[in-house]
């Protein structure tokens, strides 16, 4: 198992994939540290990497002009929203399925997956429609429902893969030791359950938030997240690249880090199980 | 370990969500399919009329649609070849032993997790802008004429920025399955003789054959509905240049308000994703068991 | 007080039976141990007496109250599971006095009872830890903790060595052998080891099929089984059989020998064949020989003894251990 790596070769690798991993990384970098220029300097030629008068003022008239702060708002409300109500619809399911399997279980499961593989385009005209005559255009209890139903499937799969792995010989311990069922879903099966249920939280609020169909059909200003917020950037903002830079910059940070505290259930999650 | 009464409690505790999800399935889809048999239009109600599969004929007939037809099948399988082929090549890179390897790939995961207007914004104006873009300097500073991507190659740009966004995620998976690769297998082959290119084709690549296909069918169900990279950088264009299926829908029934077409070419995409999403469901179908 | 008493207890799984009907008397401060190959129904009818599944029908009665639809809490039964299905965001003491918690005894009486499971498994210096940083064998120990925490009528294993290697299979079976002898309770034992029930058991339920093929001591099994199944699974290594000529001069359809039982000698004997492999092992010596009638037999004999791969040898078998079986596999 333990190999001898010759040191020209380790770093040979390092210096190859440090350059490759950067290449990738660039447009975000690039985003990040332009949204520190002046105007001027942000269009400047021949760019300018790190020696610029770094500012904050991009942040402040991001703010300023905009209620940029709305649209967070709004972003952490939908996405967060979405995924606790669908965690509450989801974990019941998912712990009886995963415990009290039925005969029907399997095809139920692979049923519910199925309705993720629906193509938006094909629901966008009555769903906007009957969003209209609801009244639930651009509110964010309407877009909250919608990302809670388009995620239950991944919700209800990611919950089902964890809580399977929660042997039942320990269910039946608990039962033996006299655990009533308040107690052994309180004692043994919540405490066993809550890294399962907290890595779906994250990625569905990862999912929830970048979000850019419905949000942006069904949403546009009041109950506006920020994929529609920046959408709204467009044109002629978008020609302003350091407040472009800053406003994205502020839109992707938050998701960014969660994401890197998520990448082993990201695996997990977006295959449904079928990579480990 | 199930007893008799435990069973009647666990089909309510499954109830809900499989209600939601039905409605969820069975309404719109529904709608859409009356709809399609339609004409209707947002701009003159009250003239909804039954008119058969005319809809369909029109939407068929249309340039557009086969123009939107083929650029969705461009676009993902453009991008299903850079990514699966570029996701191997980097994954078998960071599976490398190096220095800083948590470091390498966290900044390769992170485009996976930049919000796809954000993306298409960024590399639209940062970088394919063909005045002040970070590519017309690199073109200039090398003396050549700045390329004006999204208005000459507007669908080859959209796969680019795409590819971007979804690299990440091929890499991570097939990275994942590649580290679950047994190493005395792979040692068992070197003790065989076989070098590092025999290796790769006959115990990698069959490793990884499964998590290509995962990764192959999931990015197709994403990818067939791209729609936000395409409504920030061209709006479809110029004409139906970068017009994919999704986006051609969302024009005929938001920007058009002909509900009836849009409706028939919702269940054109309909039935085109179900026919992947059949491969997909066999294949994660199998981990069930 | 621990006796328990199956009455035509039958199982269904769907349209599968899995227990086709057993009736089973197992007495108090007994310990019975279930013996089979897997699939047999073993496991099975343990669970039906814990009450972790339900009983198609028949009756299950603990100390004279029928317990048969009793949920698995109230048979004042304590169960030890293959995986030992420790809690693991539990500490040792908490995994230890879950089920006394559950019964809501009072802290004190509950720390008594621990440090008193804990002084007799040699477990004090761990209650503090994880069960994910115990070794096997003691977290082996702290399942059988939580079992005697409750002072139970009587004590379920689950094939609880299963997952132990070889040697600490053998310490954990002198070790339970020994709780047993201390605690004078009842205990139901699970295994597809006959080793582990011959050395364990007062006495052994041999299953086949959800069928009980033969109750008895481990040396009423051992001297006089009841048909070919039980004789060819109780004891170590397996008997031989030889059918044909051997079998009909004796009246049988085949005669059973087991290894120990046959005289070797160079010279003259009853079979005669050649030596395939000789397994020396100092105390004693394992010769798989074939018989010049082409059956393959293993014959042991105590100490050394010097014969190779190829020798001609001769066997006989001993008076009065030559077991017979007819069409049927019955003995006769």
């Amino acid at each position: 198992m333990a190999r001898k790596i010759s040191n020209t070769s380790r770093w040979g690798f390092t210096i190859l994939a440090w350059g490759v991993a950067l290449l990738i990384f660039f447009p975000i970098l690039w985003t990040i540290l332009t949204s520190f220029k002046s105007e001027a300097d942000a269009i400047a030629s021949p760019p300018k990497f790190l020696f610029f008068d770094w500012t904050t003022q991009n942040y402040a008239e991001v703010q300023s002009r905009s209620p940029y702060f709305r649209h967070f708002m709004n972003s952490v409300i939908i996405s967060v929203g979405s995924t606790l109500l669908g965690l509450l619809i989801a974990v019941p399911a998912a712990w009886s399925m995963a415990f009290q399997p039925a005969r029907r279980t399997k095809d139920l499961l692979m049923w519910m997956l199925s309705t993720k593989m629906m193509p938006a385009a094909g629901v966008l005209i009555p769903m906007y429609l009957l969003f209209r005559s609801w009244g639930l255009l651009d509110t964010r209890l309407g877009i909250t429902v919608v990302l809670m139903l388009i995620n239950l499937p991944i919700i209800v799969w990611m919950l089902y893969t964890y809580f399977r792995e929660i042997p039942s010989e320990i269910l039946e311990a608990a039962r033996m030791d006299g655990a009533s069922l308040k107690n052994e879903i309180v004692h043994v099966l919540t405490p066993m359950a809550v890294p399962g249920i907290a890595s779906t939280l994250l990625l569905n609020v990862i999912l929830a938030w970048n979000e850019a169909f419905w949000t942006l059909n069904l949403t546009t200003s009041r109950a506006a997240p920020l994929t529609t917020f920046i959408a709204s950037y467009s044109s002629p903002e978008g020609l302003f690249y350091a407040k472009l830079s800053a406003a994205s910059t502020m839109a992707i940070a938050p998701i960014l880090i969660l994401g890197w505290f998520s990448q082993k259930q990201l695996v997990r999650g977006l295959t449904f199980g079928a990579v480990k | 370990m199930a007893t008799r009464h435990q069973n009647t409690l666990a089909r309510l505790m499954v109830a809900p969500s499989v209600l939601l999800l039905l409605a969820w399935m069975i309404v719109p889809l529904g709608m859409t399919l009356w709809f399609s048999f339609q004409s209707y239009n947002l701009l003159s109600p009250g003239m909804e009329r039954f008119i058969g599969w005319t809809n369909y004929q029109y939407f068929l007939s249309d340039p557009a649609f086969w123009t939107a037809m083929a650029n969705t099948l461009l676009l993902v399988g453009g991008v299903l070849v850079i990514t699966v082929g570029g996701g191997i090549l980097l994954a078998l890179l960071l599976d490398q032993p190096m220095f800083g390897q948590g470091i390498v790939r966290i900044l390769v995961i992170a485009p996976f997790f930049i919000m796809p207007t954000v993306s298409a914004l960024v590399w639209k104006n940062m970088f394919m802008n063909p005045v002040n873009g970070l590519f017309a300097w690199i073109a200039k500073a090398m003396g050549a004429q700045p390329i004006d991507f999204l208005a000459q190659y507007p669908l080859m740009s959209i796969i680019l920025i795409v590819s971007w966004q979804w690299l990440p995620f091929a890499t991570l998976i097939l990275l994942t399955a590649l580290q679950s690769l047994d190493s005395e297998q792979m040692e068992a082959a070197e003790m065989d003789g076989a070098g590092a290119l025999s290796k790769f084709i006959h115990l990698v690549l069959p490793h990884l054959s499964r998590a290509i296909t995962v990764v192959i069918l999931i990015e197709t169900i994403f990818l067939l509905s791209v729609f936000a990279e395409i409504l920030v950088t061209t709006n479809g264009g110029p004409g139906y240049q970068s017009t994919n299926l999704t986006y051609l829908v969302y024009s005929q029934a938001l920007l058009q308000f002909d509900v009836g077409g849009a409706s028939a070419g919702g269940i054109i995409a309909v039935i085109l994703a179900n026919i992947v999403a059949i491969f997909l469901m066999r294949m994660i179908g199998k981990t069930l068991e | 007080m621990g006796s328990i008493t199956l009455e035509q207890v039958r199982k269904n799984f769907g349209d599968v039976e899995v227990i086709p009907g057993v009736d089973l008397e197992i007495n108090d401060g007994e310990f019975v141990v279930f013996v089979g190959p897997s699939g047999c129904g073993k496991s099975t009818l343990l669970r039906l007496i814990a009450g972790l599944e339900d009983v198609t029908s028949g009756r299950i009665v603990i100390d004279g109250q029928d317990m048969t639809q009793a949920a698995p809490a109230r048979r004042k039964l304590a169960m030890v599971f293959q995986s030992y299905a420790l809690y693991p965001h539990m500490s040792v003491r908490k995994n230890i006095a879950f089920p006394l918690k559950m019964a809501g005894m009072a802290a004190e009486e509950q720390e008594r009872r621990v440090q008193h499971a804990a002084g007799i498994l040699n477990l004090t210096d761990y209650l503090d830890r994880r069960p994910g940083q115990l070794s096997g064998g003691q977290r082996q120990r702290v399942a059988i903790g939580r079992a005697i925490v409750r002072e139970p009528s009587a004590f379920l294993f689950d094939e609880p060595l299963s997952n132990l290697d070889a040697a600490l299979r053998v310490n954990m079976r002198v070790e339970i052998s020994e709780l047993h002898k201390k605690l004078a309770t009842t205990m139901v034992y699970v295994t597809h080891d006959q080793v582990e029930a011959m050395t364990m058991a007062d006495k052994i339920v041999v299953l086949r099929a959800g069928h009980i093929e033969q109750v008895g001591s481990p040396l009423e099994l051992y001297r006089s089984p009841r048909n070919r199944f039980v004789a060819g699974f109780i004891g170590s290594p397996n008997m031989n059989f030889l059918e044909g000529a051997a079998a009909a001069g004796l009246g049988a359809h085949a005669i059973g020998v087991r290894p120990e039982h046959f005289a070797m000698s160079t010279t003259e004997g009853a079979f005669s064949g050649t030596v395939g492999v000789a397994e020396h092992l100092g105390s004693d010596t394992f010769l798989h020989v074939d018989l010049d009638d082409g059956t393959h037999v293993v014959a042991r004999a105590a100490g050394e003894v010097p014969v190779h791969h190829g020798d001609r040898i001769h066997l006989t078998p001993q008076e009065g251990r030559v077991y017979r079986f007819d069409q049927q596999g019955l003995a006769l």
